[in-house]
């Protein structure tokens, strides 16, 4: 979420039970903006924290004029110091797939690998040393699978300029009660994979300066996402149930949404049964 | 004889050499053209639409004052957005002679539920008031939350206000000894926001009674029936001799997993519902699922094995689980009543304890560092789903007669010898918590590094994420803010249905073989047709004989 809300932010969506302390809290609103005059960062979202076992990792993600540009992702052990994460690769996703359990909370924690198939034993012939993985790479490979996965914004609040890039709508003015309680007027704010396979019919109806991605009605599996209404029904909460910990939140008819991580790192594969 | 003087507007050539003038106004020699021009284009501007009514005129009129108006930075960039809102905010103000009804969202009905908690009742007088100055159950949600706050753990303060107000409301209506927030369990259309309540002594004898009188009833009915039976035995199909395995009797209420009630509300300010008690069967079986709550308590739970219950029971179940795994408190907070003799308690073991009037808290450090400063001070449930294990083959006497009975048709069944199971016994420090895989059960962190002298302690379980607990000086808590699921790293395997039962015993007697083919069967009876042929020729003069005879 914007680095700039994080206080009020907060408080909507401590609903789940986990939060920053005050001291975080106070450090972050100085470090972000020192953050954004260092990397020259256009906006700077706090994206959350994975709970490791022995700490903790807190990210944020800076975006530069194409808000649908690849995000520079940082993380730091206790949100004073931050480090810029290697930009991501389909093969740490790959690798980061493989492996299970918890994060340690030590960025060079070095992984080993329990599967072995065809792949791999070449490799191993080739370099003569066994394949492992880092910590790091796992944690970029994780951002970027919960971004891409379950990453959303409400429709409308970004728009698609004729040139190709993307910006914030300024004539976005939050969505209505009964918008904001539907799945389909969320999108993921990724690069979209089911557009192209809508019916021409579909098609006519969307506007191409804010339907550009893809929305959370056609998930798989269905009912992956409950959308609640907290505080007596003033603000509307999404919580994703794929990755366990992210939370999304709007107050209809205002400005105000963001979405944030709070959790293990870890996706919920038992989904389909738990349901 | 004047020269080129100064032209004259009606003059042609007129505006050639004028500033401000172009030189193309020379080909409309006629002033009045132009304003008829402009009359025209301002009729056209006029028209309205066929489809909408409006006119351009009077959209670029308003569009034009609002821009002014706002003075939007960037104003070209979003023309075309002002130009919808422009026309959108046109179609809002219909002048009807009907009345809007004011739209009831359900926003505001909730909020009047919320600021009923906020009501103080009329009929407390000053007479209540001395009794809540004193002790009081209403446990101080808002210091608890401070301590969790600084770890970075808990609701907004609004929500535990609110949750403070309700359990308020929920000690004023029932009769409570201690009460404290236990936490909350997150589901898919509602929450459930959770109290641990104790009653006050013999205050919760209600149910109880009823299911006494359903079990004589039904013994009264079997009696009867099985005498009916007798006299229909020989033509009545085989009865199963399926005996479901013993049903293990839940604990009693106020002992083991059934020691603390609970009460349940969706949000603050809506009615508490009390949770039933757990049975053990409960438990066996939410060891075996993994489901979403949804947030009604009369939802079913749709799984394999199949639970015993609906959601209220398997919420209970759940908090059962994880009261008994993650509620932990200092070391030496409490100790166990020294009054007990030693020689009774050989089965179930210690089950109650007291506060440690002694107590002297360790600091931070300490607390952090070592597990062993932290002790469990609630039963661990046994594999049975009882925290006091009871053999389920005791019989009573009526049923030993029954048996007697019984018995000479049950060959196989051969009971088996179950073993007492034995759980950790109370007050076991955490350091004897087995982890899972290679990570620790719990992982303990100081709530600030950076002002160690007011830092707090704070403990996470690994096995149930989402339990918290911290420690400070004298006061010490524990939460539960999840989903209200083990954590396991391998993936959730569902049981497998049990193999399909054998029809029938195969012995001696009865034993399945397969089917002759046609080969075999008309080599059989080629065989056969040999044999009798072979043994005609022998009896060929008996056989005649024996022909007259049957004859007749």
């Amino acid at each position: 979420m914007e680095a700039s809300l994080l206080p009020a932010a907060l408080e909507l969506v401590s609903g789940g039970g986990a939060g920053l302390s005050p001291e975080k809290r106070a450090v972050l609103g100085s470090s972000l903006l020192l953050l954004q005059r260092d990397y020259r960062f256009e906006r700077v979202w706090f994206w959350g924290c994975i709970q490791g076992v022995c700490g903790a990792y807190y990210i944020a993600e800076g975006l530069g004029p194409d808000r649908a540009a690849p995000r520079s992702r940082l993380y730091s052990l206790n949100c004073v110091e931050w480090s810029l994460l290697p930009p991501v690769t389909e093969e740490m996703v790959m690798q980061a797939g493989r492996l299970k359990g918890r994060f340690q909370g030590d960025p060079s924690f070095e992984y080993e690998y329990t599967e072995r198939n065809a792949e791999d034993a070449e490799r191993l012939f080739e370099d003569g040393k066994e394949p492992v993985i880092k910590e790091e790479a796992r944690l970029v490979a994780t951002i970027e699978q919960i971004d891409r996965a379950v990453g959303i914004i409400p429709r409308g609040a970004f728009v698609k300029t004729p040139l190709g890039s993307v910006s914030e709508n300024r004539n976005f003015e939050g969505l209505s009660l009964t918008e904001a309680k539907r799945l389909s007027s969320y999108f993921h704010f990724t690069e979209p994979v089911n557009l192209k396979n809508k019916t021409l019919l579909e098609k006519a109806d969307l506007d191409p300066s804010t339907d550009f991605l893809d929305s959370l009605e056609h998930d798989i599996p269905q009912g992956s996402w409950t959308v609640q209404l907290e505080k007596g029904g003033t603000v509307v909460v999404l919580r994703s149930l794929l990755w366990l910990g992210l939370t999304f939140y709007h107050v209809p008819m205002t400005k105000q949404y963001g979405y944030i991580y709070f959790g293990n790192g870890e996706k919920n594969l038992d989904l389909p049964f738990m349901l | 004889e004047r020269g080129h003087g100064p032209y004259q507007p009606h003059e042609p050539g007129y505006g050639l050499y004028q500033p401000g003038y172009s030189p193309y106004d020379d080909q409309i020699p006629d002033p009045k053209s132009r304003t008829l021009a402009i009359r025209n284009a301002k009729a056209y501007l006029l028209k309205s639409s066929t489809t909408s009514g409006l006119n351009l005129y009077d959209h670029l009129a308003n569009m034009l004052t609002k821009i002014l108006d706002e003075q939007p930075t960037n104003a070209v960039d979003i023309i075309e957005n002002i130009s919808k809102d422009v026309k959108w905010a046109h179609f809002q103000k219909k002048m009807d002679t009907l009345r809007d009804e004011h739209e009831i969202l359900p926003t505001f009905e909730a909020a009047e539920k919320r600021k009923a908690l906020f009501l103080k009742a009329n009929e407390e007088g000053d007479e209540e008031l001395e009794e809540e100055i004193g002790e009081t159950p209403l446990p101080n949600v808002m210091e608890t939350a401070f301590y969790f706050e600084q770890a970075g753990i808990g609701l907004s303060k609004d929500e535990s206000y609110h949750i403070f107000l309700a359990l308020k409301k929920l000690i004023s209506v029932q009769p409570i000894q201690t009460c404290r927030f236990w936490g909350k369990i997150l589901g898919l259309e509602m929450n459930y926001i959770i109290a641990e309540v104790q009653y006050h002594e013999g205050e919760e004898e209600e149910e109880t009674e009823e299911e006494a009188v359903t079990e004589d009833g039904g013994k009264g009915v079997g009696e009867v029936e099985d005498e009916e039976e007798e006299k229909e035995k020989e033509d009545e199909p085989p009865k199963s001799t399926y005996k479901p395995p013993p049903v293990i009797p839940k604990e009693e209420n106020g002992t083991g997993a059934n020691k603390y009630v609970y009460f349940v509300c969706n949000e603050p300010g809506k009615p508490w519902v009390k949770l039933p008690p757990v049975t053990p069967a409960q438990i066996v079986c939410a060891r075996k699922i993994k489901k979403f709550f949804t947030g009604r308590l009369d939802a079913p739970v749709v799984s394999f094995p199949p639970f015993p219950g609906n959601e209220a029971n398997y919420l209970r179940a759940q908090i059962a689980r994880i009261s008994a795994g993650t509620q932990i408190s200092p070391i030496g907070f409490y100790q166990f009543a020294e009054e007990e003799d030693e020689e009774e308690e050989v089965e179930g073991g210690r089950d109650t304890y007291e506060e440690n009037p002694d107590f002297q808290p360790l600091s931070v450090a300490e607390m952090v560092d070592s597990l062993s400063a932290w002790v469990h001070n609630v039963q661990s449930i046994l594999k049975q789903g009882r925290c006091v294990w009871l053999n389920p083959l005791q019989k009573t006497e009526e049923e030993e007669e029954n048996e007697e009975e019984e018995k000479a048709e049950e060959p196989d069944e051969l009971p088996q010898e179950l073993q007492q199971e034995i759980g950790p016994p109370l007050l076991t420090p955490l350091s004897e918590d087995e982890g899972i895989q290679n990570i620790p059960a719990w992982t303990a962190q100081p709530s600030t590094s950076l002002i160690p002298q007011y830092a707090v302690a704070v403990l996470q379980s690994n096995r149930w994420p989402g339990a918290y607990a911290f420690a400070s000086g004298k006061k010490f808590d524990n939460i539960y803010f999840g989903w209200g699921h083990k954590y396991s790293p391998e993936n959730h395997a569902p049981a497998l249905p049990p193999p399909v039962q054998a029809e029938y015993p195969s012995g001696p007697e009865i034993t399945e073989t397969r089917d002759p083919t046609v080969e075999e069967e008309l080599a059989f009876k080629a065989a056969r047709e040999e044999a009798l042929a072979a043994a005609e020729e022998e009896e060929d003069e008996e056989g005649a004989e024996e022909d007259e005879e049957e004859d007749d």
